[in-house]
């Protein structure tokens, strides 16, 4: 409920929203938890496991219990806090893991079987029969069990990644993290300020304190005015700093538009920041961690610091009557306040002998609750047992609860930091120099009290200064609250019932003490056997708690008992953020030729290469992809055919030592290659292996370009790169990629010699053109380049313009072979016409195939050493035993063979141990009819004409086909002469 | 014979502005990488000046000239922009014609660094990043050269080939940090 005149909210707007289907009224801005404690609502989730009702616990990002669904449709989000989540107007909330509603889940039955589904009972009971556990029983606990689901639909919200850069980076915005952030900001630093919350503040927003001789949210204003003036400061509100990486990298989820009643429609959900900073202070504060007793998971039992937050804040409590349970002074600090704003106290019930009397509040000193009580919607009744051992039974609606802080370590155990326990506070605190370059600083680092923290977040960042090499001007740290941290630790209270440890998987301290007995006496395998931890929360709420009780029951302690490892990300981060704009074509970039445009506008299907986009075929009327294939095949023997092969990878070598560089790096020679002549080349990796094959012109003395496979230009690239200034960084050669420069077309058939006559300045004088010559020529005056060069088997050329150009030249050369009865061809028919003349592609040249293994291993020279040859000459890598490159054509005139079909001889039954070798491409064959194909077989040379049989086990087919050489088509070359 | 049509890498996709930010096709003129021989820097950085009034950059610098530039693109190589290479330059550097190899863009405006931030992993604010500050780096998942090339300005160079590319995730992160100042200023929501 509402308390008038409470809450430093109490200006807002009132707006409506709704939750599981009801109107509802909250003050824009208040985190749904609020609104929802407001209005009454006290069941905000159920449990993973037994469904049992569950109130708000926290007000924080640690929320266990009061999980929702937020929005609906395919972007509706899953297990958002409540605590997190803003209300505005509009708001739709749903409650999870509850049917039909929160309020009235009949899956609620489960809690009824809880004496049996126990730590372990999976592994127990669902042994036998075992293909039952994936059809059976997993999808039926999946059903039963579990927490809120996304659409399952495209995700349409915008998210966006970002990167930020700082000299300092302060985590949290509490008092430690503002005097930081003051003290480096003053001393012109550049500052990042995160913050989780939708203000700064930390606690001081939350707590009845004076700073400064001020109301501790007036100080926190005044700090962040001046932190506003400071153009050196960047202030990041919603803003959760989730992980610390190597080298001063810290990624942070900031919430931009969840809050937003009608956000822009470019405003992203989430934004994933990745923060590079020299040197940063964590200032995360701590948890207050729970208590576990006999149903302290009811509704309406809370944690007592978050109680003094929603009263501060927002003017809310849960009920009318109160009982504080803790075992430290601040949980007297909630019984005070709660009674100065009129609520009922019924006890406050201290663990410690010696607690001190909270006026106007029957104390009990040395007492325990034992027990919550109540129904369906919460916490009717709290047993108590007194220091001298009396039962007492006490009306409340409402607990608190205070078992002591934990230090929030997560961000320093990130690389693999250990924690280590501090006997005063019975907490962990950070290991020293944990995370290089990070400093806790304040709760984070067990230093509980206000004055304390602003002390230590203004050193923090006096030391980071140093190391920054910044003067840091003399910081005042202003008064504040510096009352010593009294604890008792108290972690459980012995009693009937189930007490409870995670919230959020359903974990007691029975379930605890079980995987002890049952010897899970490691945490780490107790964690796993109980699935304490495991939750969304990651255990922030139960990890300490549960291990003390961990220790207790194996008689260890805590320190010796350890800890479990706090990984990434501090709170749950969706993936959509952390791999916001990589959805759909965002995933790599696109690469357009210049005649992109053109062959779509022709109707051509594009296939990916790489990233290049390149046309599959240009269909006419309504032609299948084969039918054009053999029309575009046809063209290119019968007339002239025009393809863009400008995505080949083109490099130019330039310098006194690239002729002997080529040498080196190709497995042939290119010293011997006359300028003006163009040469195939072959290049091995390290190896033997082949890496790649394209043709090499030498333009002049100390100039090549050398060209790649499409699929291959960046790792020759790199490969050469690597090659001059790793092996031969003494040579002269200097290498740069043209790729993208040059607009390249090959232009092949017996009529292309005539189609180019007429488009280049001067016409084509063939005879000073022959096959494998190269050179400049130009176009309309444009400076451009010829080659000679052929893998269609036809007499072909490429011409290449600035790529400028590309665009009119593809439709001039188009144009003008359709004159010729020609016109563009794409990569099918390109495949077809080089399966025809068994020319090799990236399809043979896989990675595992050596310079013999295709018939070229009298191109590895015999005179030079060059990358690969040496072990290339290994045993084993030639010979008769390997798969070698050979044709094949099917038995059967046009039975249709596939690629990735295994060979076998005949008769020989089709299992692997009888595997002879594979078929890596098929085409279409203009020249035969039917298809051709090539692929490897053992000891394939030796074996032209022998009848094998082709045994897709994929496409379940089987082809009988014959031994062919692989050069099917004009073995003699005489076509490609001209 | 139709006269063959020149067309620039962005045509038809700019120019376009979100918020306060432009991103506009630049015309650089001639672009030429310069790679000079071993122990040739120097005999290029006095060529250079004598041809164009620009030096040789050391790394991550450009050298930003009337009419001409010449922006470092990586070890022992730089792109002349503006103006032909005088023919001198060949003596003490391999020279090759990369104008039509890039799409060139400028984006302008004070927000320019912060839509550039969702992109890029470098830093480049203009106190960091000051005029003659260059950077090969990556732009979403493409290899880019940026330079700073006035107070609000940067020059971006991208693949030709992925012009389309640049350009979409340019605008995408532009109208986004635009949308973020709505927030700032009070405008409403929407």
């Amino acid at each position: 409920m509402r308390l008038a005149g409470k809450g430093r909210n109490r200006d807002a707007e009132e707006v409506r929203f709704r939750f599981d289907g009801r109107e509802l009224r909250g003050r824009a801005g208040e985190p749904l938890a609020a609104a929802l404690m407001a209005q009454g609502v006290r069941v905000m989730g159920r449990s993973f496991k037994y469904h049992r009702p569950r109130g708000v616990m926290t007000a924080g990002s640690e929320e266990p219990n009061a999980l929702v669904t937020v929005g609906r449709g395919a972007g509706r989000e899953p297990n958002v806090r409540a605590t997190v989540q803003e209300v505005h107007a509009g708001l739709e909330a749903f409650g999870q893991n509850a049917w039909p509603l929160v309020d009235f889940d009949v899956m609620a039955v489960n809690d009824l079987f809880a004496p049996v589904l126990g730590a372990g009972f999976y592994y127990k009971t669902f042994m036998w029969p075992r293909r039952f556990w994936e059809k059976v029983y997993e999808p039926a606990i999946r059903r039963a069990a579990g927490l809120g689901a996304l659409s399952g639909e495209h995700n349409p919200d915008p998210y966006e990644k970002a990167f930020a850069f700082c000299d300092l980076l302060v985590i949290g915005a509490g008092p430690a993290g503002l005097m930081a952030a003051l003290t480096a900001g003053r001393a012109g630093a550049e500052v990042i300020l995160a913050d989780e919350g939708v203000e700064p503040g930390g606690r001081l927003l939350s707590e009845d304190e004076t700073v400064a001789g001020q109301p501790a949210h007036v100080w926190v204003a005044t700090a962040l005015a001046e932190l506003a003036a400071m153009p050196n400061v960047r202030v990041m509100t919603r803003t959760t700093v989730t992980g610390a990486y190597d080298q001063g990298t810290y990624g942070a989820l900031e919430r931009v538009s969840g809050h937003l009643a009608s956000p822009a429609p470019e405003l992203p959900r989430e934004c994933f920041w990745r923060i590079s900073a020299k040197r940063a202070v964590l200032a995360a504060g701590a948890l207050e961690r729970p208590v576990a007793f006999a149903g302290n998971d009811r509704p309406g039992v809370m944690m007592a610091s978050a109680l003094r937050s929603y009263l501060h804040r927002w003017g809310v409590v849960p009920g009318r009557s109160a009982v504080v349970f803790g075992n430290n002074d601040d949980a007297q600090r909630t019984a005070r306040d709660l009674a100065a704003a009129g609520v009922h106290v019924a006890a406050m019930v201290d663990a410690r002998p010696d607690a001190p009397e909270v006026p106007g509040v029957p104390t009990h000193r040395g007492a325990v609750v034992t027990g919550a009580a109540g129904g369906r919607q919460g916490v009717e009744a709290v047993s108590l047992r007194l220091e001298d051992g009396r039962e007492e039974r006490l009306a409340a609606d409402t607990l608190a609860v205070s078992g002591g802080w934990n230090p929030t370590v997560h961000l320093t155990c990130h690389m693999n930091g250990r924690p280590v326990w501090n006997e005063e506070i019975a907490a962990f605190v950070p290991a020293e120099g944990a995370v290089p370059g990070l400093t806790p600083a304040g709760a984070c680092a067990g230093v509980f009290s206000t004055r304390g923290c602003l002390e230590a977040g203004a050193r923090a960042a006096r030391e980071a200064l140093a190391d920054l090499g910044r003067q840091a001007p003399a910081a005042e740290v202003p008064e504040a609250e510096d009352a010593p941290y009294r604890l008792r630790p108290l972690w459980a209270v012995e009693g009937k019932g189930r007490a409870w440890l995670d919230f959020q998987n359903d974990v007691t301290v029975k379930d605890v003490k079980l995987a002890a007995r049952e010897n899970y006496r490691s945490v780490e395998h107790m964690k796993r056997y109980t699935t304490q931890g495991m939750a969304p929360d990651q255990g922030k709420n139960s990890n300490v708690a549960a291990l003390a009780v961990l220790a207790d029951a194996t008689g260890r302690s805590i320190p010796e008992t350890g800890t479990t490892t706090f990984r990434p990300p501090y709170v749950p981060v969706s993936i959509a953020a952390m791999g916001a704009g990589a959805q759909g074509e965002g995933f790599a970039p696109v690469r357009h030729t210049t005649s992109h445009a053109a062959s779509r506008a022709r109707g051509a299907p594009m296939v990916e290469a790489g990233l290049w986009y390149r046309p599959s075929y240009f269909p006419q009327g309504d032609e299948d992809w084969e039918a054009a294939c053999r029309r575009e095949a046809r063209m290119v023997r019968a007339a002239v055919g025009v393809a863009d092969v400008s995505t080949l990878g083109k490099i130019d070598v330039q310098g006194a030592d690239a002729a002997r560089f080529l040498d080196f790096v190709y497995a042939n020679t290119f010293s011997t290659l006359k300028p003006g002549r163009v040469r195939y080349g072959l290049m091995l990796r390290e190896d033997g292996h082949v890496m790649d094959d394209g043709t090499t012109a030498r333009f002049g003395e100390d100039h090549f370009v050398t060209t790649t496979t499409t699929a291959a230009a960046g790792e020759v690239m790199a490969h050469l790169e690597w090659v001059r200034q790793g092996l031969c960084p003494a040579w002269d050669v200097r290498l740069i990629s043209v790729t993208e420069q040059w607009a390249q077309f090959a232009v092949a058939g017996p009529k292309s010699a005539e189609l180019l006559d007429g488009l280049i300045d001067g016409g084509l004088d063939k005879s000073a053109w022959p096959f494998m010559s190269c050179g400049p020529v130009t176009v309309q005056g444009i400076e451009g380049r010829l080659f000679r060069i052929s893998f269609s088997g036809e007499e072909g050329y490429e011409i290449a313009l600035p790529a400028r150009y590309g665009a009119a030249l593809f439709e001039e050369l188009a144009t003008r072979a359709e004159a010729l009865g020609g016109g563009p061809y794409g990569m099918e028919a390109l495949n077809a016409l080089r399966v025809e003349k068994g020319f090799i592609t990236h399809a043979e040249i896989h990675g595992r195939t050596t310079a013999f293994d295709i018939g070229m291993g009298r191109m590895v020279s015999a005179k030079t050493d060059c990358i690969g040859k040496a072990a290339a000459s290994r045993e084993g890598l030639s010979g008769p035993e390997r798969e070698q490159l050979v044709g094949f054509r099917p038995v059967e005139e046009g039975a249709a063979m596939s690629a990735g079909a295994h060979v076998f001889a005949e008769g020989a039954e089709a299992v692997r141990e009888n595997d002879q070798g594979y078929v890596t491409s098929v085409a279409p064959s203009v020249a035969f009819g039917g298809w051709l194909a090539l692929g490897f077989l053992r000891d394939g040379r030796a074996r032209h004409g022998e009848t094998v049989v082709l045994v897709d086990h994929l496409r379940g087919t089987r082809v009988r086909a014959t031994v062919q050489e692989p050069v099917q088509f004009d073995p003699e070359g005489g076509r490609l002469r001209g | 014979m139709a006269e063959l049509r020149a067309t620039t890498p962005c045509a038809g996709l700019l120019p376009l502005r979100a918020g306060a930010m432009w991103l506009e096709e630049v015309d650089p003129g001639r672009i030429t990488s310069l790679m000079p021989g071993p122990g040739q820097a120097g005999a290029l950085d006095a060529a250079l000046h004598a041809a164009h009034g620009v030096g040789w950059p050391d790394p991550g610098t450009a050298h930003l000239g009337d009419g001409a530039a010449v922006i470092w693109t990586g070890m022992d190589q730089a792109m002349l922009v503006g103006p032909a290479p005088e023919p001198a330059l060949a003596e003490a550097a391999a020279l090759t014609d990369q104008s039509d190899a890039w799409a060139v863009v400028d984006l302008s405006g004070e927000d320019g660094p912060e839509a550039l931030a969702r992109l890029v992993p470098v830093d480049l604010r203009a106190h960091v990043f000051a005029e003659g500050a260059t950077a090969r780096t990556l732009l979403g998942h493409m290899s880019v050269s940026i330079t700073r090339t006035g107070p609000e300005r940067l020059r971006i160079m991208a693949f030709r080939s992925m012009a389309g590319t640049l350009v979409h995730e340019l605008q995408t992160a532009m109208e986004r940090v635009a949308a973020r100042r709505g927030l700032e200023t009070g405008a409403p929501d929407g």
